[in-house]
């Protein structure tokens, strides 16, 4: 995407954070931000998600680089940049004994053009909810109010850190189309969350961050293309790797064996599935548990972590191997 | 720039519409919260009292110090150190345990106005407190109106100041709630004892008493009993001041230093 620096909303150059302690979690990342996009962070718990998305809001200085938004410095140039940004937290930060008016009309108070509040309530349906306390919220309603405060100020960019975590699937369906909607006016949208398809339904573009750093960018599509699609079956007692036909004609690029499990990448999903289907139904062989996948977000993120954990240490391989059955 | 909306441009917020924003919301959270609210006006009001019933008029014999005007200071004293200072080191480690803070820094407040809207209601029931046993002791214990008021205004505007500070000092100190009650204990205990707000300075040592001279309320006593028996120095006085002063910078210094605006991970 060939965007000018007067279209780049948010503009990241290798940027680092380093807490207190010397741990370092964010270790030089850049990606820039167009109006009007909506790019998603994605990556692990620790990954560096929020870490990143707080340097970005201002709550913290960067131990180096340089961070960007609306062509300001947002921790130097708080008072520049914050009337026209919103911010939803990961968790947490009503005082609890309030109601959820009584929040979002202090909020108010402290936000230049704000919504009225019944509006921003309508807006993410919690307005029958509007005299409860929030200590009786469910975490989801949390997230929505959360989310009436973010959209509060009508603001250009908009930072939502894990915005669906706790919501039921009606709940992060509506979230959706209302992130949708705002994207569809212009607002820019920056996004963490550990949901792929979420990532994949919204974002233009999107990074996954694993270990502080960017592994892989890109539109979802282009994500998507750098990764095998996988075939994995169990082989009956007494059949091994072996005994299926050479795995290069069938286009399969790589393989793990584990018990008699056996697991299939390759970029050619049709072909090699094809072979596999006509040799077993030749030999009377049950493959059980047979799992076909097309290539997907989910695969290269999960490929990400595994190259990270190959690398770390080889004979934890093993033993980290046989929990993989990550969701 | 704005994208969707028929509005016109949105007006900005201001600092005092931002700081009445958050002081309201400090003081319905206040009004819902029993167990401080109780701390913050009774007990400033009821123990002075006991003060009266401990001390006897032998041992003020020699210091200048009459009854009534220890009791007021003992008021003064203690509506800043439980309804201001021992109520707002509560109040900002709970606000910082709630991730309140860190979310009200996501918006146009700046670090100061958060902890100055957050102490706004504490900071005016203190003063609402001072004034009423101020009143109260004049009209109860004959002590006929203060020559010298300005001292005690000053004085009580300073503590307020001072209270808030320390405040926030013990609050960076604290890791939970709970400990935030007994880190504010020592404060509590050496100013009422070393402070002159039980005890009259002029009881100790002349060198003891210098040095008790130092403590964060001492200047505020000293003002408020000034304004009360008049014969305060203007020597005395600009010490005072001095005293409370370095105290207030000390304060923002530690605050700028040590406060934390979210939770230890």
């Amino acid at each position: 995407m060939n965007t000018t620096t007067e279209e780049r909303v948010i503009d990241v150059t290798d940027l680092r954070r380093t807490y207190a302690g010397g741990f370092e979690a964010v270790r030089g990342i850049s990606f820039h931000v167009g109006k009007g996009e909506l790019f998603a962070l994605l990556g692990t718990n620790g990954a560096g998600k929020t870490s990143t998305v707080e340097l970005l809001e201002g709550l913290a200085k960067p131990a180096a680089g340089q961070v960007r938004v609306l062509g300001h410095d947002p921790y130097s140039e708080r008072a520049a940049v914050r009337p026209r940004i919103g911010v939803m937290l990961q968790e947490g930060g009503f005082p609890s004994e309030l109601t959820v008016s009584e929040s979002v009309r202090m909020w108010a108070g402290c936000t230049s053009g704000a919504r009225p509040v019944r509006e921003a309530l309508e807006l993410v349906g919690l307005a029958r909810r509007a005299d409860v306390r929030v200590k009786m919220l469910s975490g989801g309603e949390k997230r929505r109010l959360d989310l009436a405060m973010a959209l509060l100020g009508r603001p250009e960019v908009l930072f939502l850190d894990e915005p669906t975590t706790g919501l039921d699937a009606e709940g992060r369906v509506d979230t959706w189309e209302l992130v949708r909607a705002l994207r569809a006016n212009g607002t820019t949208v920056l996004l963490t969350t550990h949901y792929l398809e979420e990532a994949e339904m919204l974002a233009d573009r999107l990074a996954i961050l694993h270990e502080g750093r960017i592994a892989l960018t890109g539109t979802p599509g282009e994500v998507t293309a750098t990764q095998p699609s996988r075939i994995s079956f169990e082989l009956p007692d007494g059949y091994f790797v072996g005994d299926l036909p050479p795995l290069g004609e069938l286009g399969v690029t790589g393989h793990e064996t584990d018990g008699q499990t056996v697991r299939l990448r390759t970029p050619e999903l049709q072909r090699s599935a094809t072979g596999l289907l006509l040799w077993a139904q030749e030999a009377g062989v049950e493959l059980r548990r047979l799992d076909v996948r097309p290539a997907s977000l989910e695969e290269a993120f999960l490929q990400i972590a595994r190259e990270a954990r190959d690398g770390k240490a080889a004979e934890e391989a093993d033993a980290v191997r046989t929990k993989e059955s990550v969701a | 720039m704005s994208t969707t909306t028929l509005t016109t441009p949105a007006a900005r917020t201001t600092p005092a519409g931002r700081m009445t924003a958050l002081a309201r919301t400090e003081l319905t959270l206040l009004g819902r919260a029993k167990g401080t609210l109780v701390t913050a006006l009774i007990v400033p009001l009821i123990l002075p009292f006991s003060v009266q019933a401990t001390v006897k008029e032998s041992t003020l014999e020699g210091t200048g110090v009459n009854v009534g005007e220890l009791l007021l200071t003992a008021a003064v004293g203690f509506s800043l150190l439980f309804a201001v200072y021992s109520a707002l080191v509560t109040t900002f480690v709970v606000r910082r345990e709630e991730l309140v803070f860190k979310r009200l820094r996501t918006g146009e407040l700046r670090d100061q106005e958060i902890l100055a809207g957050a102490a706004l209601p504490a900071a005016l029931i203190g003063l609402l407190q001072c004034v009423v046993v101020t009143v109260g002791a004049t009209l109860l214990l004959d002590l006929g109106a203060p020559p010298a008021v300005y001292w005690a205004v000053l004085g009580v505007l300073l503590g307020l100041v001072i209270a808030v500070g320390l405040a926030a000092v013990t609050a960076g100190l604290s890791k939970t709630a709970e400990s935030a009650q007994v880190m504010a204990l020592p404060m509590v205990f050496v100013s009422m004892i070393g402070s002159g707000m039980t005890v009259p300075l002029e009881v100790f040592p002349d060198r003891l008493a210098s040095v008790l001279e130092l403590l964060p309320f001492s200047p505020v006593i000293t003002l408020v009993r000034g304004g009360w028996t008049g014969t305060l120095s203007t020597g005395d006085a600009l010490s005072a001041l001095a005293v409370a002063v370095a105290w207030i910078v000390v304060a923002v210094f530690a605050v700028r230093r040590w406060f934390r605006w979210e939770p230890r991970r």
